[in-house]
């Protein structure tokens, strides 16, 4: 075997300009695809923890009957077991719990439907950044008894902060639900639907309004990215127990899932056309290889090499061009994809702007994914194991007394 | 005692229009320590022959037994396995593995085999030395004469400890004095070590080497001489 290996090696430079070229082409292809997909899983990476950021959070717990029917007839008694629980959860960084229901908001003359949702500040903070979007008035206060109100609304309903804001709904098993709170603050989300309907409450105060005493919708749990979640929904999986239920981000936004998958798999048409060509390229290059050499394979089977081992030499030359490529094609791209995994692209113009308004960073990221160089190696190894089958073809069906005419 | 029988041997090859016999039901026997060279015109069938009797291509009918083993009635991998064990080849192109030194060329048969790397290191010294080639062990084919090729090559050939040597046209592409010191090398092989050569030439210096002489006319042995 070593020395078929080192046979292999050496074929490999009797040409070696022609080797060279083949080998950049794998070189070119490899840091081409890496970059173009650290980039795109940066992107994702990025949007989606924007998006969850924004308001979902990666996990959340609920009754399992919430999410097909959200009212709050469907609500949980958060205990504190079940915090404790997500908290011994290694990838867990944040907990918090929300209760959500309708009412109807209004003003001194206006009504408008609005989505009510009771939050604990402090900790809604740590993982929305709520304060962010508030543009006038004050966040919450400890024990803060006002509400703060999407901007679309507050422009609706002709009310600003200080003034009282009316809401009439139904509460837990049709209590009737009423109240009137003063106004803290005006929010302004990127999203214009949350503006146009979104009432937050400090979350005693939202349950006390809709009769519904330590219930609370969700418990959303943070995790620091989205690599952590898979086992952090396996162990919240495995203990959390009816009738309670645990959902990730891309259940509860199939189609934020949808776009990315549909976006990659846009990315891995190019990249397989890409590696295609490149397949090509190698394969011109085998084809070269085994042709000057029928001879010599001829004369090696003659005095005694078996064809199967003739063949690994051949497999393990094809298999040489194409790992010289990724590692060098790997030279080149970790350097680069280390500079702008920790220098993001920053953009500009009209992009950027776009970028600000929908919540999202104006930065191109990147990602330090294992799977942005693993998913390389597989591609040019099963490219290269492809390509083999053409010389293990010729290498089996030699026919020495032709071969050592050639 | 005679180490290959061959008995009716034929090839024929089928052409568009007509049936060429390359060989043509060859009957022969040869010793073992022999010297023999089959001498003929081209196209007398000596290559084809000696690719028959070498286990290379395959012949129309007959059988050819090395030491009671009918080599044609091998499979695939066994004839190949044969070969390695049994037969050595000398080319009249030298071909020798250009990427491996001329140690590593003589040394690659034996790792074939499965010997040992000791046993490896001293016969590649030993063969190596024995054809005057002790000096250039780390030497590239390409930095070889033709006639240092060529001793490389019976060198690798005489690596296996096989039960006879098959040289086509062995002295073809060397000068007179390659020749010479090669045939002074394979003569010797075989006189000392009781070493059977088996080789095809047109080359008259060889054949005066020769101890038998087999001549070869469209694909028949016209005659066969010891001389």
């Amino acid at each position: 075997m070593k020395s078929n290996i080192l046979l292999a090696w050496r074929n490999l430079w009797r040409n070696k300009r022609r080797t060279l070229i083949t080998v950049a082409s794998v070189f070119f292809g490899v840091l081409l695809s890496t970059l173009m997909t650290s980039m795109q899983e940066g992107s994702y990476s990025s949007m989606i923890d924007n998006i969850v950021k924004f308001y979902s959070g990666y996990i959340q717990i609920q009754h399992e009957a919430y999410w097909d029917n959200k009212t709050i007839n469907n609500t949980m008694t958060p205990t504190g077991e079940l915090f404790e629980l997500a908290s011994s959860v290694r990838e867990v960084t944040h907990t918090t719990t929300r209760l959500e229901s309708f009412a109807l908001a209004s003003s001194e003359t206006l009504t408008r439907g609005s989505l009510v949702i009771g939050i604990d500040p402090d900790k809604e903070n740590k993982i929305t950044e709520l304060t962010k979007w508030v543009i006038d008035g004050t966040y919450f206060r400890p024990g803060d008894d006002g509400v703060l109100i999407g901007s679309e609304l507050a422009r609706y309903l002709k009310i600003e902060v200080g003034d009282t804001l009316v809401m009439i709904g139904a509460g837990y098993h049709g209590v009737s639900a009423a109240g009137k709170y003063p106004v803290r603050g005006i929010l302004k989300f990127p999203n214009p639907e949350l503006n146009k309907q979104t009432v937050y409450m400090e979350l005693s105060n939202c349950q006390n309004f809709f009769s519904a005493e330590n219930l609370v919708s969700s418990m959303i749990i943070m995790v620091d990215d989205q690599y952590d979640l898979k086992p952090a929904m396996k162990e919240l999986k495995a203990q959390v127990k009816s009738p309670y239920t645990v959902m990730s981000w891309d259940e509860m936004h199939p189609e934020l899932l949808q776009m990315v998958e549909g976006d990659r798999a846009g990315g891995t048409v190019i990249k397989a056309i890409l590696y295609i060509l490149i397949g090509f390229g190698i394969f011109g290059t085998v084809m070269m290889m085994v042709a000057e050499r029928t001879r010599e394979m001829g004369v090696m089977v003659a005095i005694g090499m078996q064809k199967i081992k003739l063949a690994g030499i051949l497999f393990f030359e094809t298999v040489f061009i194409g790992l010289i490529g990724v590692l060098a094609g790997f030279a080149g791209s970790i350097p680069l994809i280390t500079w702008f995994y920790t220098n993001p692209v920053k953009l500009s113009g009209n992009v950027a702007d776009t970028m600000i308004e929908m919540g999202l960073d104006p930065y191109m990221y990147f990602s330090w994914l294992p799977s942005v160089f693993y998913n390389q190696v597989i591609t040019v190894f099963v490219m290269t194991a492809i390509v083999a089958i053409y010389p293990l073809f010729m290498a089996v069906r030699l026919k020495v007394h032709l071969a050592l005419r050639a | 005692m005679s180490i290959i029988k061959i008995n009716n041997l034929f090839k024929i090859y089928d052409g568009s229009q007509i049936e060429v016999k390359a060989v043509n039901g060859v009957d022969i026997t040869f010793e073992e320590g022999e010297f023999t060279a089959i001498v003929g015109p081209s196209g007398s069938g000596k290559t084809t022959f000696l690719n028959l009797l070498g286990g290379l291509d395959r012949p129309t009918s007959g059988d050819v037994i090395v030491d009671n083993v009918n080599v044609w009635g091998l499979s695939g991998r066994k004839l190949i396995d044969f070969r390695l064990h049994n037969i050595g080849f000398v080319f009249q192109a030298y071909n020798l593995i250009p990427v491996l030194t001329a140690k590593e060329n003589v040394e690659f048969i034996m790792e074939l085999q499965g010997r040992s790397k000791q046993e490896r290191f001293e016969r590649t010294k030993s063969l190596l030395e024995a054809v005057g080639l002790g000096d250039r062990l780390d030497s590239r084919p390409n930095k070889l004469s033709g006639g240092q090729q060529q001793r490389v090559a019976v060198a690798r050939a005489l690596a296996s400890k096989p039960k006879f040597i098959l040289a086509d046209e062995p002295t073809a592409n060397l000068d007179s004095r390659s020749t010479e010191t090669l045939l002074d090398i394979m003569e010797t092989l075989n006189r000392e070590e009781n070493i059977t050569f088996i080789f095809s030439t047109h080359d008259a210096r060889v054949m005066n080497k020769a101890r038998r002489i087999v001549t070869m006319e469209d694909g028949k042995i016209l005659s066969d001489v010891h001389v």
